[in-house]
C-alpha cells in the first residue's frame, strides 16, 4: 500500500503559479507570433487581383509595401500588370537597364494603354547596368507617394544577392510602396521577397474567338506568409483586373518537380 | 591677345629660330600669324610664306590649328567669366568683357584692366586690352592705343586720331577711303554720313557710329546670361570637400533669399567652380519645378557631384564659386496646400528631380503621344523633367471588350524573321524563325495594313499580324511591302511582344 501523501497548500501562491505560468505562455505565444512574422512587410490593406484563387492563397491579394519576384520564361507582361494593379491610378516607376530594351523590346506606351494602364503615370528609369538599376529603385522606394516600381533586371548580375533584395524589402516596407523584380532568363536565388512566381504565358482557349487577352500560367513558388498554388490567370482589360479564364483550365503541374514542393531559401 | 597661336606654342616649349604659323589659301601657304621676334627681322601677318622663307633663315613654320586656338580662346573666356557673367568671343584672338556694374568689385576700371592683363600675360600670352563706352571702341584703342580707358562720351574725341585700319573693315573699304585722300578716323567722321552711305554702305555708317560712341551694338554672350547668382570668392583658394560644401550651401542660401524677394524660382542651376589655376567647372542641375529651398538646392547638387564619372577635381584649390539661376522663372506663392494628392505629386517631382540629377535627364522618361499611326513613332520619350508635354491626353483606339491590338513592348528596330509560307497568299506565315527559334503559329489576326506617311516617300507598306504560337506566346509581325508587289518572297519582321 502506498501512502498518499497529502500535502497542505496554501491557495493563494497556487493562483500566482498559475498566474506566471499562463503570463509566460501568452508571452511565448506573442514571441512565436512576432518570430513567425519576423521580416515581413507590416499589414497594409491587400489590393485583390480579381483572380479568387489566387486572392485567397495570398491573403485577400498582393501586400503593398512588400517586394515581390516574378521570374518569367515568356510572358514578362504579368509582373507589369501586377504592377498596374498595385500603383492603382499612382505614378508607376519602370526601372531597367540599357540593356533590357535591347533584348525584350522597349516599353511601348500604347501597348500600356490598351492594357488599362495610363502612360502619363508611368515614368521610365534607363540605366546602365543592374547596380545602377538598383540605386534608382532605393531612390524610389523612399518617396512614400509612388504608386509600384517595376525593376526589370536580366541574368542573374552579382549585386542582386540576397542582402540587395532585403534591402528593397525594407525600403518597400518603409514606404508602402510596392516593388516588383522582373527577372529574365535567371535561377531562383535566395531572397527576401515576399512571393515568388513562375510565369509563362499560355495559349488562349480554343472557343475564344477573340482571343488575344493574355493569360499567364503563373505559378507562386514561394510565399512567406501563406500557401503557394499555380493559377491560370486572364487579364481583362476593361477593369485592369486578373480573372478566371472562361473554361477555368487548371494548369499542369511542371513536370520536373511536383507543383507543392517548397523552394527553401 | 595678337599673338595667341604663337603664344600659343611657345608657353610649352621654346623654338630656337623665330617661330611662323602658317596658313594654306587659296593653294597658297601664308604667314597666319608670328612671334614678336619674327615681326622684329620684318615679317608680317599675311605675308607669303615663300617670301618670308627668303627672308629670314633659319625660319621655325608650324601649321594652324585653328581649333586648338578656338579652344585656348574658349577656356581664357571662360576664366574670364570670374568678371563679368558676359563675355563675348570677338574672332579668333579677342575678347568682349561686358562690366557694366562689375568694375567696383575690382577696385575700378583701372585696376581691372590691369589685373586682367596682367593676370593673362602671367599666363605667357601677349595681351593688349582697352575699356570704351561701346565694343568697337574699345576694340579699336586695344589694337591701336592698347592701355587706354575712355569714359563714356569721349570715344568720338580719343579715336579721331586713329588711323582708318583701326575701322577693322574690309579692303575695298579701306581703299575707297585711302582714295578719297581720308587717313584717320578722325577725317572720315567729319564727312557727312549720307554721303558714307551712299558710297561705302549703311553697315559701314553703322560701324562707324558704333565706333564713335554713336551708338550702341549689344554683344552676343557665349552662354545664356543667367537671371540671378551668388558668388563667393576666396582669398586662399579652397580645397577641401567640407569647405566647398559650406561655401554652396550659403551660396545656395543667398540665392534662395534673392529667388524668394523676387517671387520666382530657378529651373536650372549651375555652379561653377574656379579653379586657382584658369580651370573652370561646371556643374548644371535642371529642376522639374521652380526652386528656392537652398537645401532642396544643394542635395541636388551633391547627388550630381557624387555622381560625376570623373569626381571634381579642385587641383590647387577654387579661388572663386558661383551660383547660378540660368533660368529663374516665376512661381505663386507657396501656399501650404490641403490637397494631398497635389502634395504627392511635387514629391514625385522631386523625386524625378533627384533621379534625372543623379543617372542624367535623358534616362529618367516620361511618354508623349504622337499623332502617327506608324507604331515606333506613336509615342516618344521625353525627359520627364520636361513640362512642356503635360497634358496630352491618349486616346484608347481599341474597342472595349476587344483584346488588346498594340505590343506592350516594341523591338527597337523590327527584326527580321525567317518565315515559313504563308497560308494564303496575302495572309500570316505558318511558322518562324525568331532569334534561332522556331516558333509555329496556332492563331493569327490581320492583316491591318499601316501604309507610310505620304509625305516621307519613305517606307513600304507594312501588313501586321497578331500571331500566337503554339506555346502562347503573342507576337507582333508585319510584312514589308504589299503582296502583289513585291512577288512571292517578301519579307518578314517581327515588331513587339504582347504581354
Amino acid at each position: 500500500m502506498t501512502h498518499k501523501k497529502r500535502v497542505a497548500i496554501d491557495s493563494e501562491p497556487v493562483w500566482r503559479i498559475i498566474e506566471h505560468i499562463m503570463n509566460k505562455s501568452a508571452q511565448l505565444a506573442e514571441l512565436r507570433h512576432s518570430l513567425a512574422r519576423y521580416g515581413l512587410p507590416p499589414e497594409r490593406k491587400p489590393v485583390a487581383t480579381g483572380h479568387p484563387q489566387a486572392d485567397a492563397v495570398l491573403g485577400g491579394g498582393l501586400r503593398p509595401g512588400s517586394l515581390h519576384e516574378v521570374f518569367v520564361r515568356s510572358g514578362g507582361g504579368f509582373a507589369v500588370l501586377l504592377a498596374l494593379l498595385a500603383a492603382g491610378g499612382k505614378s508607376f516607376f519602370w526601372v531597367r537597364p540599357d540593356y533590357e530594351a535591347m533584348e525584350y523590346g522597349a516599353c511601348s506606351p500604347n501597348g500600356l494603354l490598351e492594357l488599362g494602364g495610363d502612360p502619363q503615370a508611368l515614368i521610365q528609369v534607363r540605366t546602365r547596368n543592374a547596380a545602377d538599376a538598383l540605386a534608382a529603385a532605393h531612390d524610389i522606394l523612399a518617396c512614400p507617394h509612388v504608386g509600384a516600381l517595376l525593376l526589370e533586371i536580366e541574368g542573374m548580375p552579382k549585386c542582386l544577392d540576397l542582402v540587395a533584395s532585403r534591402r528593397l524589402s525594407l525600403a518597400a516596407a518603409e514606404s508602402g510602396v510596392t516593388a516588383f523584380l522582373l527577372r529574365h532568363g535567371a535561377q531562383a536565388q535566395p531572397s527576401a521577397a515576399l512571393t515568388r512566381w513562375q510565369v509563362d504565358s499560355m495559349p488562349s482557349q480554343a472557343k475564344d474567338d477573340d482571343w488575344g487577352n493574355p493569360v499567364f500560367a503563373a505559378q507562386l513558388t514561394r510565399h512567406r506568409a501563406g500557401g503557394l498554388g499555380s493559377f491560370s490567370m486572364k487579364w481583362n482589360p476593361a477593369n485592369a483586373c486578373f480573372e478566371t479564364p472562361d473554361i477555368g483550365a487548371v494548369v499542369a503541374a511542371p513536370a520536373d518537380r511536383p507543383a507543392h514542393q517548397k523552394i527553401a531559401i | 591677345m595678337p599673338r595667341l597661336p604663337t603664344d600659343r606654342l611657345t608657353r610649352k616649349s621654346q623654338f630656337s629660330a623665330p617661330l611662323v604659323i602658317s596658313h594654306k589659301a587659296n593653294n597658297a601657304l601664308y604667314v597666319y600669324a608670328l612671334e614678336a621676334r619674327a615681326q622684329k627681322l620684318g615679317l608680317y601677318k599675311g605675308q607669303p610664306l615663300a617670301n618670308a622663307r627668303a627672308m629670314v633663315q633659319p625660319l621655325e613654320v608650324v601649321t594652324a590649328d585653328e581649333r586648338a586656338d578656338a579652344a585656348l580662346l574658349d577656356a581664357i573666356a571662360d576664366w574670364c567669366d570670374r568678371f563679368t557673367p558676359l563675355v563675348s568671343l570677338d574672332g579668333a584672338c579677342g575678347l568682349f568683357l561686358d562690366i557694366t556694374g562689375a568694375s567696383h568689385l575690382f577696385g575700378g576700371e583701372n585696376a581691372l584692366l590691369a589685373t586682367v592683363i596682367q593676370r593673362i600675360a602671367s599666363h605667357g600670352f601677349a595681351v593688349q586690352g582697352a575699356i570704351a563706352g561701346t565694343s568697337l571702341a574699345a576694340k579699336a584703342l586695344a589694337h591701336f592705343a592698347p592701355g587706354s580707358i575712355v569714359a563714356c562720351g569721349g570715344e568720338a574725341q580719343t579715336i579721331a586720331p586713329l588711323p582708318i585700319a583701326a575701322l577693322d573693315c574690309d579692303d575695298k573699304i579701306l581703299h575707297a577711303l585711302r582714295h578719297a585722300g581720308l587717313k584717320s578716323i578722325g577725317q572720315v567722321a567729319e564727312r557727312l554720313h549720307s554721303e558714307l552711305s551712299e558710297r561705302l554702305g549703311k553697315r559701314f555708317v553703322t560701324r562707324l557710329k558704333v565706333m564713335l560712341g554713336a551708338e550702341e551694338q549689344p554683344l552676343q554672350p557665349r552662354r545664356p546670361l543667367p537671371d540671378l547668382m551668388a558668388e563667393q570668392r576666396f582669398a586662399e583658394p579652397v580645397v577641401t570637400e567640407a569647405v566647398i560644401s559650406a561655401s554652396l550651401l550659403s551660396l545656395a542660401e543667398s540665392l534662395g533669399g534673392i529667388l524668394e524677394r523676387q517671387g520666382s524660382g530657378a529651373r536650372l542651376l549651375e555652379a561653377v567652380f574656379f579653379r586657382a589655376d584658369g580651370k573652370v567647372e561646371r556643374i548644371a542641375v535642371k529642376t522639374g519645378e521652380a526652386l528656392r529651398d537652398p537645401k532642396v538646392m544643394l542635395r541636388l547638387l551633391r547627388q550630381k557631384l557624387d555622381a560625376l564619372a570623373d569626381p571634381l577635381d579642385p587641383g590647387f584649390g577654387f579661388d572663386v564659386i558661383r551660383l547660378e539661376a540660368v533660368l529663374a522663372e516665376e512661381t505663386k506663392p507657396a501656399t501650404v496646400s490641403f490637397d494631398s494628392d497635389e502634395n504627392a505629386r511635387r514629391q514625385v517631382r522631386f523625386l524625378t528631380d533627384r533621379l534625372s540629377a543623379r543617372f542624367g535627364e535623358h534616362r529618367v522618361q516620361r511618354f508623349v503621344p504622337q499623332q502617327t499611326h506608324i507604331p515606333e513613332a506613336a509615342g516618344v520619350a521625353v525627359p520627364a523633367q520636361d513640362s512642356d508635354f503635360t497634358g496630352q491626353e491618349w486616346i484608347l483606339k481599341r474597342r472595349t471588350n476587344d483584346p488588346p491590338r498594340r505590343p506592350l513592348r516594341l523591338l527597337q528596330r523590327p527584326e527580321e524573321i525567317e518565315a515559313g509560307l504563308p497560308v494564303a497568299p496575302d495572309g500570316p506565315p505558318k511558322y518562324f524563325r525568331w532569334r534561332q527559334c522556331r516558333h509555329d503559329v496556332a492563331r493569327a489576326e490581320g492583316p491591318e495594313r499601316i501604309a507610310m506617311e505620304w509625305w516621307r516617300k519613305q517606307g513600304l507598306t507594312r501588313d501586321y499580324f497578331r500571331v500566337e504560337t503554339k506555346d502562347g506566346q503573342r507576337f507582333w509581325l508585319y510584312r514589308d511591302g504589299l503582296y502583289r508587289q513585291d512577288g512571292f518572297a517578301p519579307r518578314w519582321y517581327l515588331q513587339g511582344l504582347f504581354a
